[in-house]
């Protein structure tokens, strides 16, 4: 037996009343890719950060290269020869790449020494392990994927062995994570040792020798990939057996209830973010949105939502809505029955610091069942919201509690019992499962599903392409502004998705 | 999981800031050669000792309830309203004319009217900042300070050129009849056989700001604006997702806090000096903001922050009068309570909550 590359023994980490590591054990073997899964909230990051030296444990021993080693702090962790690619890359967006590669790892307080033997180190790297990037290129200028090599390279410019890799492919295209996971597995040939955390399953099941799953702060098993089944590991996750695909019939769609011509957005800093799209979304249908996030998917959403002005044209059951001025806030967009489920209920669609209830009026606070004279009906509030709590299963129930005191998944239930509760013609909703647990995906899939069956229209927007194919029934791509095509989810795949999502049009290439 | 119990928020932490204030201002006493424990009897004795003494406290804390009413009915809409003593100046200048220049027949009427002049005076000196933070986006801390400074110009100019009556040299309006005074808490409490001091300038309008207190915290925990405004000031994107305007709620909140901050007139120039003088205000539109700070933006919260800065308004007074202590230890000491209980706050707050999590975890 070889001696592990990276050996956790009984790590535990609690945050007040938290505990975020349980008695952690794990060892990883040399030149392996392990995978490491769980829901959000399971601790994952937890465990990496406390390798990382960001955090110390309360208990528990760290051994590398069958070596008992501290890491007090980042700087040991990369003597240690650890390496981390975090989910939200840290570069300079205006330096190029080499100044960022070298950056913190300078060799004095003269930088020309440096940067030519940064070019030089680069270049063996980008031989060896096929990892080009031109290194006077600009951050800025470069795409998600290149940035994300250009990590990799500053973790192995300081000479790590070990790479973490903290969900690496919420930002790229199919093909740029593919592309990605062909480099982890020659870095692995070439004897690196890697710890991929992601919640996607079939990431798991594509890139990684072992897997550990974890629940609740606890190392719940640890099994060799090619003995599970992602049924299994999400069982093991979430506890109990889950539902992976979404249970539906074929739709029925009816006719049109929301059509756009031609809308154009701009956001804030004056960037046209939508340029002149058309869609159509009919009853009975849920037409989803795909595309990497930042392709106007959010703003198209907004301007629906009433959230931000555009231009074109929107119809709503044939009747049109205005785009900018009055009439076009989002409490008009209400009265329309339009409802929004937006992409981020922590800053959009909850107040944290307000109680369950108060959240459940939020945006129909105007309702008169909510109203009592100049007051309002905070008794008949909090009796509606009761009843929500109940049937969307939110926990722990009770209305009394701070949103911010939920978990991600019971948050999301709030949203959405109070949009779908209001029996809207049109819902829209974006990244609807983003930070929730595997168990409550299954049920706001569920409450979705059932939505559209009543006759409703939905128009989904999801940087998931799993949620894309499990919900819609009809498919958008957005690219740069732009509906790269519309494809029926049994006519098409992955794979063609991922070009169109890319800006390569399917009939022109 | 709420780091601490409520209680520990609310009066916990106020009370250590205060004992903290308390050492320092000691030490600061001692610094000088003084008797801390003597400047404290003298303090609590002159303050809280007679009704002479409650009357001037209450007093003060009126004024103090309106302007931290004002600037905390802005904090819920996250607007940091620095201009109360500009508005409460101008609240002045609507209860001079409001009671100059009409003949009210009783001084319920007047004071009805005193209130209402107070409040449009105020609102709209709240209101031009308002609008420049709403649709320009100006800053509003730096534009209600600059309004201060332009309400003291105002006041300056119509003492001068306008209310001060022929012949006088004083820049300060002619006498209010004496129709429009006000019951002094003396005159109230008389009839129901309470004798309280003829001289203390405590009156009817604390029953205003007690009022006040209770319209405030009805309008921001019970009606639907006072839901949006506390939306908006915990979450602007939320606000936009929920179709609540931030611009109406700028300009609302705003205009309910510079008619706060304007209602003080009716306490200091219609119930105390009975007419209209040059920095009438006496710096109660900044201690608004400590008050407001104490009292955790909560209308009991702050009624008790301003009975609290009452009587240290009315104990330094004393103090100065009758010890060698200087005038100006007595501003060090009331601007050590505000840096405790405002400032740093988190200095108490982290180290408390720490122990009451450790607490939490040898239970659990």
């Amino acid at each position: 037996m070889t001696v592990p590359a990276i050996e956790l023994k009984g790590i535990s980490k609690s945050f007040g009343p938290v505990q975020a590591n349980k008695d952690i054990s794990i060892s990883v073997a040399p030149g392996t890719i392990h995978g490491i899964i769980g829901e959000n909230g399971a601790g994952k990051s937890t465990l990496m950060s406390i390798l990382y030296g960001f955090y110390k444990a309360d208990k528990g021993e760290i051994w590398i290269n069958g070596k008992k080693t501290e890491i007090p702090d980042s700087q040991a962790a990369i003597a240690a020869g650890i390496g981390m690619v975090f989910q939200h890359f840290k570069l300079v967006e205006n330096f190029t790449v080499l100044e960022n590669i070298i950056l913190g790892a300078e060799d004095g307080g003269l930088l020309k020494p440096s940067l030519a033997k940064a070019r030089r180190t680069l270049a063996e790297l980008a031989a060896e392990y096929e990892l080009n990037v031109d290194p006077d290129a600009v951050i800025e200028e470069i795409g998600v994927g290149m940035q994300q090599r250009v990590e990799i390279l500053k973790a192995l410019y300081r000479q790590a062995e070990i790479l973490i890799l903290d969900e690496p492919t919420g930002v790229l295209t199919p093909a740029e994570a593919d592309q990605l996971f062909r480099i982890l597995h020659r870095l692995k040939d070439e004897g690196k040792t890697i710890i991929l955390i992601t919640h996607k399953l079939r990431e798991i099941m594509e890139a990684t020798d072992t897997v550990s799953v974890m629940r609740r702060g606890e190392m719940t098993a640890t099994v060799k990939t090619a003995e599970t089944s992602p049924e299994h590991l999400a069982e093991l996750m979430v506890g109990r057996k889950v539902l992976l695909r979404v249970d539906k019939v074929p739709a029925k769609p009816g006719k049109p209830i929301l059509e756009i011509e031609n809308l154009r957005v701009t956001d804030d800093k004056g960037v046209e973010r939508v340029k002149g799209i058309d869609l159509t979304v009919r009853a009975g249908e849920i037409m989803g949105i795909a595309g990497v996030a930042g392709n106007g998917q959010s703003e198209l959403l907004e301007v629906l939502g009433g959230m931000r002005p555009g231009s074109g044209a929107i119809r709503l059951n044939g009747a049109p809505l205005p785009l900018s001025g009055p009439g076009s806030d989002a409490r008009a967009r209400r009265a329309a029955h339009v409802a929004h489920v937006p992409e981020d209920r922590q800053r959009e669609g909850l107040i944290m610091e307000f109680h369950a209830w108060e959240n459940v009026a939020f945006g129909y606070h105007h309702d008169p069942a909510y109203q009592s004279g100049i007051f309002m009906n905070n008794a008949a509030l909090r009796a509606d919201t009761d009843r929500k709590i109940e049937k969307f299963d939110v926990r722990p129930a009770d209305g009394w509690l701070a949103a911010k005191n939920f978990s991600g998944g019971n948050q999301q239930k709030i949203v959405v019992a109070r949009e779908i509760e209001r029996n809207p013609d049109l819902l829209l909703v974006g990244q609807p499962t983003r930070g929730v647990d595997i168990g409550a995906i299954e049920f706001i899939h569920k409450q979705i599903v059932a939505l559209r069956d009543q006759g409703k229209a939905v128009l989904l927007v999801s940087v998931e392409l799993e949620e894309i194919f499990g919900l819609a029934d009809r498919i958008a791509v957005m690219f740069d502004g732009h509906i790269m095509g519309e494809r029926l989810p049994d006519e098409t795949d992955e794979k063609e998705l991922g070009l169109l999502m890319a800006g390569v049009n399917g009939e022109a290439a | 999981m709420d780091k601490m119990p409520k209680w520990a928020d609310v009066v916990l932490i106020p009370l250590i800031s205060l004992i903290l204030a308390a050492i320092l201002s000691a030490l600061v006493i001692l610094g000088i050669g003084e008797d801390p424990v003597a400047a404290v009897n003298m303090m609590v004795s002159g303050a809280l000792g007679s009704t002479y003494g409650w009357g001037y406290t209450l007093y003060y804390a009126t004024n103090f309830m309106f302007t931290g009413l004002a600037v905390a009915v802005a904090f819920h809409a996250r607007l940091f309203n620095i201009g109360g003593e500009g508005q409460a100046m101008l609240g002045g200048l609507g209860v001079a004319m409001i009671c100059l220049y009409i003949p009210w027949p009783h001084w319920t009427m007047a004071l009805l009217a005193a209130c209402a002049a107070s409040m449009l005076f105020g609102a709209v000196w709240a209101a031009i900042p308002a609008y420049l933070q709403a649709r320009r986006g100006s800053h509003i801390v730096i534009t209600t300070i600059m309004f201060n400074f332009i309400a003291a110009a105002l006041l300056n100019y119509m003492l001068v050129n306008v209310m001060r009556p022929d012949g006088s040299m004083d820049p300060a309006s002619e006498r209010f009849p004496a129709a429009v005074h006000l019951p002094t808490l003396h005159e109230l409490l008389a009839p129901i056989g309470i004798s309280f001091s003829k001289a203390a300038p405590a009156n009817v309008s604390l029953l205003v700001a007690v009022l006040a207190c209770v319209v405030v915290w009805a309008l921001i925990w019970r009606t639907r604006l006072g839901y949006e405004i506390r939306a908006y000031g915990h979450s602007e994107s939320g606000a936009l997702y929920a179709g609540i305007s931030p611009f109406k709620i700028t300009m609302v909140a705003m205009l309910i806090s510079g008619a706060l901050a304007g209602l003080m007139a009716t306490n200091n120039v219609m119930g105390e000096a009975e007419r209209l003088v040059l920095n009438s205000t006496e710096g109660a539109g900044f201690i608004g903001i400590a008050v407001a700070l104490m009292g955790r933006s909560h209308p009991f919260g702050v009624f008790l922050a301003a009975i609290l800065f009452g009587f240290l308004y009315q104990g330094g007074a004393e103090l100065a009068l009758w010890t060698n202590i200087p005038r100006e230890l007595i501003v060090v000491i009331q601007a050590l309570v505000i840096l405790f209980t405002g400032a740093l706050d988190n200095m108490v707050r982290m180290p408390l909550e720490k122990v009451f999590l450790a607490l939490r975890k040898g239970k659990a």
